[in-house]
């Protein structure tokens, strides 16, 4: 770039100023339109309801109040929800990675027939929209006598396929070498897959702990058609009818809005750790 | 395909020792996510389908005796039957088909936008990446929840709105269609020509309503929580971009835009693809967000396929519709991404003739043809 640059004359290296110039603005505009919408929630989470409702973009809460937040807690099955979306969000992501990458190190290492076949269906079953599924799930759960239970809200989610497909090709990408010699030493295909498989997979591991904790964490639509109690309910459920609940009681916008920036703490703060690795997922693998 | 390879090799399993372990290993690695992906994908899939040709009505077990098999009844209730639920059903996927329109075009445009901007080399890339991307890790729930609040009514919208001297609209609220309004700006209102004539029970005057006001809420939504995840896609796909290309067209003095229009969008173009078929994909499914927003208000202009599906089985106990409803929606989205898939499978058969000698011998035909069509048309 530097060799070229060095041959433009003064028009280009202005226009290039000007260009830098462009480029910022529209940068800074566009981070405003996506950051401030959370910042105004977090802003009016500590808002009275009068004080929200009458100036929405005030940006100093007018009193300072965390009533919302008490009200979370005594008005609220706040800290049920938490409990149940912690159960089911926690079950499902070690399950799954462990799982997936069962399945995945199966389909990309192991030779046996059906492989082909077993990767078709699993392929296939990638292609049907999540949204079609919600009542023929609604029915197997039913059918099955786990309606309303922990178990159809978890066992549905465990296995999801582009989990299985994400492991296989990390698996193909790294070199069989290390298992060779392992095999050759006579370890059970289990024990090289746990002890010296999974280690070497952590990058992809993480990448899919990572999904699966933000997928299941926000689900709204399986527990809705797989449990009715409401001492099921899940963060994304109870928020929903907080949502939902009546207009006579006020807009209660400050309640909503602590509850919504509540929960997105945990996914935020998974985001904000692990950063680097959902922004360049390839580069990091390559990395570790 | 690597299963090609292996299948001629389907005896091995037979021998002892080794390869007959891995055989056994590898159904035990593999069952767990079969078994499940079996019990609760397949099978229930096959009983939806059965339930869309029967009269089930909830009670007991689709299985058992409270079913009765009624043929195509159900899909002919929807398609063909005037009646209240094929006007909420042709509602429902006017209303879909004005937020797919809308949403994919310009998620799509907006995320290249983002991702060419924090592709240039700037100070604190990584946090205007952040930036970008947070809203697509958060829950629909929650961001839903949001924009019930800036979009009220009195909220953070209307009131940047009466800065600028304008009113805004009551949003969630406000049933109209986007047509209709700029029709009704110009003196054009409902005719009786287009009023009598009916399309799954919607009249073709409604038809060409446009998204309601309530539903462009959604739609900005979707393009504010979706943008950031096809942005890194997009950027995955800019950076691939050999940086000498981008050079060479530089010193033919080609502007930015130009460089943008005759090399990186050619360049990108499978990845405009891959994210225009899955926002297709996407956004034909839209329920956890009308759900927690309108549940399909006002007058019924926020209804999807997806909701109504729901809602027609799980509140009004009518199942088999409601299953021959999702079946339907199935049908639409397979047929958008087949359609896509179509017309997009080779985009590389048209440029061909226009490719010339000097470039054909080079391992990138894309990268050539797009190197030398950038040279070549410089002023």
């Amino acid at each position: 770039m530097s060799s070229s640059s060095a041959r433009l004359d003064a028009s280009a290296v202005r226009r290039r100023r000007v260009g830098r110039v462009v480029t910022y603005s529209f940068l800074i505009a566009l981070a405003i339109v996506y950051i401030f919408p959370f910042v105004i929630a977090v802003i009016t989470s500590f808002k009275t309801e009068p004080n929200a409702t009458a100036s929405p973009l005030g940006l100093v809460p007018h009193p300072v109040t965390t009533s919302a937040f008490h009200q979370l807690y005594v008005g609220q099955d706040f800290l049920l929800w938490v409990k149940n979306s912690l159960i089911v969000t926690l079950s499902v992501t070690f399950l799954r990675v462990f799982l997936d990458s069962l399945a995945g190190y199966a389909l990309a290492r192991l030779r046996f027939r059906g492989r082909g076949a077993a990767f078709a269906t699993i392929v296939a079953v990638m292609a049907v929209p999540g949204v079609v599924l919600l009542i023929p799930k609604f029915l197997i759960i039913r059918q099955l006598g786990i309606y309303d239970t922990y178990y159809g809200m978890i066992i549905p989610l465990l296995v999801d396929a582009a989990g299985v497909f994400i492991m296989k090709n990390f698996f193909e990408s790294i070199p069989v070498s290390v298992e060779e010699s392992a095999r050759i030493d006579g370890a059970s295909l289990f024990r090289i897959y746990w002890s010296i498989v999974l280690p070497m997979a952590r990058p992809a591991l993480v990448t899919l702990f990572i999904l699966s904790f933000q997928g299941s964490w926000n689900e709204l639509a399986h527990f809705i058609i797989s449990a009715q109690s409401t001492s099921l309910n899940t963060l994304t459920k109870g928020v929903a009818q907080l949502a939902s609940g009546q207009l006579g009681s006020g807009n209660r916008y400050p309640l909503k809005l602590a509850a919504s920036t509540l929960m997105t703490i945990p996914v935020a703060i998974l985001f904000f750790i692990f950063q680097r690795r959902i922004m360049n997922a390839s580069a990091g693998a390559v990395k570790e | 395909m690597a299963t090609r390879v292996e299948a001629g090799r389907w005896w091995r399993w037979r021998e002892p020792g080794i390869r007959g372990h891995q055989a056994a290993a590898g159904w035990l690695f593999i069952a767990p996510v079969i078994v499940i992906l079996g019990v609760f994908l397949l099978v229930p899939i096959a009983m939806a389908a059965w339930v869309s040709f029967s009269d089930w009505n909830g009670n007991g077990s689709p299985l058992g005796a409270n079913a009765h098999f009624v043929g195509l009844q159900n899909y002919r209730h929807l398609l063909t039957t005037p009646g209240l639920d094929q006007n909420n059903f042709g509602t429902s996927l006017r209303n879909n088909f004005y937020y797919v329109v809308l949403v994919v075009p310009v998620q799509t445009a907006v995320s290249l936008f983002l991702a060419v901007l924090v592709n240039r080399r700037v100070k604190f890339v990584g946090f205007f990446r952040t930036a970008f991307y947070f809203p697509s890790v958060t829950s629909s729930v929650a961001i839903t929840v949001l924009f019930l609040f800036l979009f009220s009514p009195a909220g953070v919208i209307n009131k940047l709105l009466s800065y600028f001297g304008a009113t805004g609209p009551s949003w969630l609220y406000d049933p109209r269609g986007f047509f209709h309004v700029i029709l009704g700006q110009f003196g054009v209102h409902e005719s009786s020509s287009l009023a009598n004539g009916f399309f799954l029970g919607v009249s073709y005057w409604d038809w060409l309503a446009g998204p309601s006001i309530a539903m462009c809420v959604f739609i900005i939504m979707a393009v504010f929580t979706t943008s950031g995840t096809f942005m890194l896609l997009f950027l995955a796909a800019l950076q691939n971009i050999d940086e000498s290309i981008n050079e060479a067209a530089a010193l033919d003095g080609a502007s930015e835009w130009r460089k943008f229009r005759h090399v990186t969008v050619p360049m990108i173009r499978p990845m405009i693809f891959t994210v225009v078929t899955l926002g297709l994909i996407g956004t034909w499914q839209i329920f956890d967000q009308i759900y927690v927003g309108t549940k399909g208000s006002p007058s019924n202009t926020t209804l999807t396929p997806a909701f109504l599906s729901f809602n027609t089985s799980f509140n009004a106990n009518n199942w088999g519709v409601g299953a021959a409803l999702a079946f339907i929606l199935f049908a639409i989205i397979v047929f958008f991404t087949v359609t896509t898939r179509l017309l997009t499978r080779n985009p590389d058969r048209v440029p061909r003739r226009r490719r010339f000698g000097p470039t054909q011998g080079l391992g990138n035909p894309d990268a050539s043809r797009v190197a030398s069509a950038g040279s070549g048309s410089t002023p």
